[in-house]
């Protein structure tokens, strides 16, 4: 029998605003539990939310990116269950009128596009965290997160392979980062998913029977628990059972999905507009600004680097995919002129240092203003390109400055014509076998000279004037 | 002499002339809140601070304020900082509030003193006072009947001379009935007239504060001060807010009352019949025009109001869960049993019923049918409003169907019997609009209330109306005999 998965992703967008979405409270990341915590935030008896209006500009901004339609009247609901983490005993979301209404994105995997259409996507608050393996015999609540404004985003089910599922979340990770709505960090939970998943009959109209996989946080994991899933489902479809409606928690230790046991079980959550918030109203001048001040998307950049850079597509193509390597590369543009050595050393060195550790330059050690200035000292023959890349481990290790490591290592380039000629006329003094198989036509010995040359030198040696030089003594 | 039943005018005059200290007059409240314990108005007394400010306040020669050194008891539901908060309930029977209620910093700030919280229903829910963990209030006139509610604290504290004012909210009538049976006068301003921010809420779209007094005149010296718009609460309005007193003396001749078709006075008792009759012959006399109009959909306020209030109810009151504040049951297995066994233990009887109720007008299949068609025939009703104010200034209706009742003998078979003691308060909160009780004589020696009700932002004209009212009666000038009255 030949199946068909059948994949709807929720994703949980959490918004790069300073304050909280009803509260003047920090959404800061990584503080000590319960600090970034207001009245409003812990829900104490008499206290009443107000709107941060940043959050409704970053949700639209998102909106006209997708080409949705945006709803300038949007109204909160609330959402009623109880949990140790949800300080009000409801969540304030939007249910019937979400801010932002249909739209699509495109995902690319193995070279092919394909569109997704996004349902819609509505602001809502976030929970705390409820922390259950810390203190004997207690749990601990910390509200830090409670009330982080969140955009959830709903996909229609038109996501069909585990593979494109994480090109969804790609291009969402590369939309939301480039928009400067999110911060797009998976692992502080900034972008996160829940996955709907269903099997069918290839070929059937209706869909099958779906679980939902609640919380899903980087890209590995979306694909490793989709494809659990999709496994485990056809599994039971093909010993002719039904699969079961449920929520379901990756476990990624064990590379599986199991039930929830949990407040999420066929839940009534008793929706109802809050009563607390009079409807939002985004002004068509709101919306005008929002759409003057738009930034920048990754196509835009792609042709701009092109045409003001010089830079060839492919370079252009790479630098621009990602957010924090094209504000890099921008930054750096501003202490540099040559470009194309730039762009050069952010596709090869950099872009494999960073992947062999796994991380983002700007959680690197390097600064746009120190690489710009490994650029400008190769570029003025102070050092040469391989002592560039000595100089490079040196910063990625330790952050230092480019000039200081010259300075301390003693590296600076010989480019003095006199200096480099009483090194030459040693090498040739010292090897005169060598000299004579050149002069009766052993050319390739030129680069055992250089070597040579080179050795003396401890590479210091312009490599330039090395070559001219040599030529002209070995006439 | 003694300051028991004076107004806040006649005390401004007092302390203005010396004939008193602020100091003195605190220490005189204080004691007659004291004298007066038996009938448990207050759920706890801030005496300390109220001596600390009113020395204070001796000590600073200018002040501008005619709430300055004015004694004021504030309704336990509003939060005030460092000094125990209660709703009368258990559940927040530990709950010492950070932070205080924006209608009560505005009247602190314009230098009243607040010396204590009043006792009222649990949460709100009530009419009688019957439902706080704190013991009934009993009515100053009569102490075997109730006060009414859930303001009865608020109401017999200033009937019984012991504060010129106090703060109350008003959800469906909390304000105008407990003055109404208290013979005092009391307030409900228009929606987000006052911010709700630190007002414990029970039901967001229709609470509101509003003051008690002895007279309309010092209603409006109490909403000048608490009115205004708060950022911290967005449903507040914001509008201008106008000197209540301004015009509080015009002439009314001409004012255009309106009696509602659909309330069948006919049916009340006929010494309450009587008092409204002799109420409008007043007004006529004060130039007063009335029409009867129709408001076709407000005999549908009852049941729109117990749909919409209970639901939002329930879900206001979640927060009560025992995991960050107030009371927290014992020996609990897990946080389901921690939610249910606080809970039970915590909330009283009618408290559990309107949250079972409006769990239920919210759920998933009923929602429909309840809620939502609650808030639809809502706006109907605010439209027969509109619609009235076309032809008429106010509107005219007794507060209450009848004078207060004895203790146990409404609601206990039947909940809905006191639900009804709401009929004719609950429609302006559906509608968001105004409305002022004010007495108008004895029914078999217990105060009737009379209510104007008026358009939307137009308490001036109310306050005006009833000012006129009592310029030319003397049935707020009542006072209940507190020694003799059994």
């Amino acid at each position: 029998m030949s199946w068909e998965t059948v994949i709807g992703l929720e994703t949980h967008v959490q918004l790069s605003t300073k304050t909280k979405l009803f509260s003047r409270a920090s959404t800061a990341f990584g503080a000590s539990p319960n600090t970034n915590v207001n009245l409003i935030d812990c829900g104490l008896p008499g206290v009443l939310p107000s709107v941060n209006k940043e959050a409704f500009y970053k949700a639209i901004r998102f909106g006209m990116a997708v080409n949705a339609t945006i709803n300038q009247t949007s109204i909160f609901d609330r959402k009623n269950y109880f949990y140790a983490d949800l300080p009000k005993g409801y969540q304030i979301t939007q249910m019937d009128l979400p801010i932002v209404l249909g739209g699509s994105i495109e995902i690319n995997l193995d070279g092919l596009t394909k569109t997704i259409n996004i349902t819609r996507a509505h602001l809502e608050e976030d929970a705390g965290k409820s922390i259950h393996d810390e203190f004997d015999g207690f749990s601990a609540i910390d509200l830090n997160r409670a009330g982080t404004p969140l955009l959830e985003i709903v996909s229609e089910p038109e996501i069909s392979s585990a593979k494109e599922a994480v090109a969804y979340m790609k291009a969402m990770h590369q939309l939301v980062t480039f928009l400067d709505v999110s911060d797009g960090n998976m692992a502080q939970g900034s972008l996160r998913c829940d996955a709907n998943v269903s099997i069918r009959k290839k070929g059937d109209q209706e869909l099958g029977t779906r679980t939902e996989i609640k919380n899903i946080n980087s890209f590995k994991f979306i694909e490793k628990a989709i494809n659990f899933e999709i496994k485990r489902q056809i599994k039971i479809l093909e010993n002719g059972e039904k699969v079961t409606q449920e929520t379901r928690l990756y476990d990624s230790s064990k590379d599986e999905t199991r039930p929830m046991r949990s407040k999420e079980f066929a839940n009534d959550y008793r929706y109802f507009p809050e009563p607390d918030l009079l409807p939002v109203v985004i002004s068509d001048e709101e919306i005008t600004k929002i759409r003057d001040e738009f930034p920048e998307l990754p196509k835009e950049k792609e042709i701009r680097y092109q045409k003001q850079f010089g830079l060839s597509a492919y370079d252009a193509q790479i630098i621009a995919s990602s957010k924090s390597m094209a504000d890099f590369f921008e930054a750096a543009l501003k202490k540099t002129k040559n470009y194309s050595l730039l762009s050069n050393w952010l596709i090869g060195e950099i872009s494999a240092y960073l992947n062999k550790n796994q991380i983002e330059i700007h959680e690197s050690k390097l600064s746009a203003d120190n690489v710009a200035m490994l650029i400008n000292r190769i570029d003025d023959q102070t050092i040469s390109g391989k002592i560039g890349k000595s100089i490079f481990e040196e910063m990625c290790e330790s952050g230092s400055s480019v000039d200081e490591i010259i300075k301390s290592q003693g590296l600076k380039q010989i480019s003095d014509d006199g200096a480099i000629e009483e090194i030459i006329l040693t090498v040739i003094n010292e090897n005169p076998d060598q000299v004579a198989a050149y002069l009766a036509g052993k050319d390739k010995l030129f680069g055992f000279f250089v070597g040579q040359v080179m050795k003396l030198t401890e590479g210091k040696a312009n490599p330039k004037t090395v070559n001219t030089i040599l030529k002209n003594k070995l006439k | 002499m003694s300051i028991q039943f004076k107004t806040i005018v006649e005390l401004r005059a007092m302390l203005d002339s010396k004939q008193i200290s602020a100091a003195e007059l605190m220490q005189e409240s204080l004691g007659l809140a004291k004298k007066h314990e038996e009938l448990n108005c207050f759920v706890t007394m801030n005496e300390e601070q109220a001596l600390k400010k009113a020395s204070a306040i001796d000590l600073n020669e200018k002040t501008t304020s005619n709430l300055s050194g004015i004694p004021l008891a504030q309704k336990d539901l509003f939060c005030t900082e460092g000094l125990r908060t209660t709703c009368s309930s258990k559940i927040l029977s530990n709950f010492i509030p950070p932070y205080t209620a924006t209608a009560v910093k505005n009247l602190e700030d314009a230098g009243s003193v607040t010396i204590g919280k009043t006792n009222m229903d649990e949460f709100a829910m009530g009419s009688s006072n019957e439902t706080s963990f704190f013991g009934s209030v009993h009515n100053p006139w009569k102490k075997e009947y109730v006060p009414g509610g859930s303001s009865g604290g608020s109401a017999a504290a200033v009937a019984a001379g012991i504060v010129p004012a106090a703060t109350g909210t008003d959800t469906g009538g909390s304000i105008r009935q407990p003055a109404a049976h208290c013979g005092i006068t009391g307030l409900k301003p228009t929606y987000g007239r006052v911010s709700r921010w630190g007002m414990i809420a029970f039901a967001s779209s229709l609470d509101q504060a509003g003051p008690l007094a002895r007279t309309s005149e010092d209603c409006a010296i109490l909403l000048n001060a608490m009115s205004g718009f708060d950022s911290k609460d967005t449903t507040s309005l914001n509008t201008e807010v106008p000197d209540f007193l301004e015009n509080i003396n015009n002439p009314i001749n001409g004012i255009r009352i309106g009696i509602i078709k659909e309330f069948n006075l006919a049916d009340l008792d006929s010494q309450v019949q009587e008092r409204f009759e002799e109420s409008k012959k007043t007004y006529e006399k004060l130039g007063a025009r009335f029409v009867e109009v129709s408001l076709p959909n407000i005999s549908a306020s009852v049941p729109t109001y117990y749909s919409i209030a209970p639901a939002e109810c329930s879900s206001n009151l979640s927060r009560f869960d025992g995991v960050r504040f107030g009371y927290r049951a014992e020996n609990t297995d897990d946080l389901n049993d921690l939610y249910i066994k606080s809970r039970s233990e915590g909330f009283g009887d009618e408290v559990k019923r309107r949250i079972l109720i409006g769990t239920y007008a919210l759920s998933a299949g009923y929602y429909d049918a309840y809620y939502k068609k609650a808030q639809q025939v809502r706006r109907l009703i605010k439209e027969d409003f509109e619609h009235a104010f076309e032809s008429v200034d106010l509107l005219m209706t007794p507060t209450s169907p009848n004078t207060a009742f004895k203790f146990g003998s409404k609601g206990t078979q039947n909940p809905v019997e006191l639900y009804l003691e709401d009929l004719f308060t609950i429609s302006s909160n559906l509608a968001g609009i105004p409305a002022i009780s004010i007495p108008h004589g004895l029914v078999n020696s217990l105060p009737a209330g009379l209510q104007l009700i008026g358009n939307f932002l137009r308490e001036d004209q109310l306050l005006n109306a009833a000012h006129i009212f009592q310029k030319n009666s003397d049935f707020h000038l009542l006072k209940p005999d507190l020694e003799g009255s059994q």
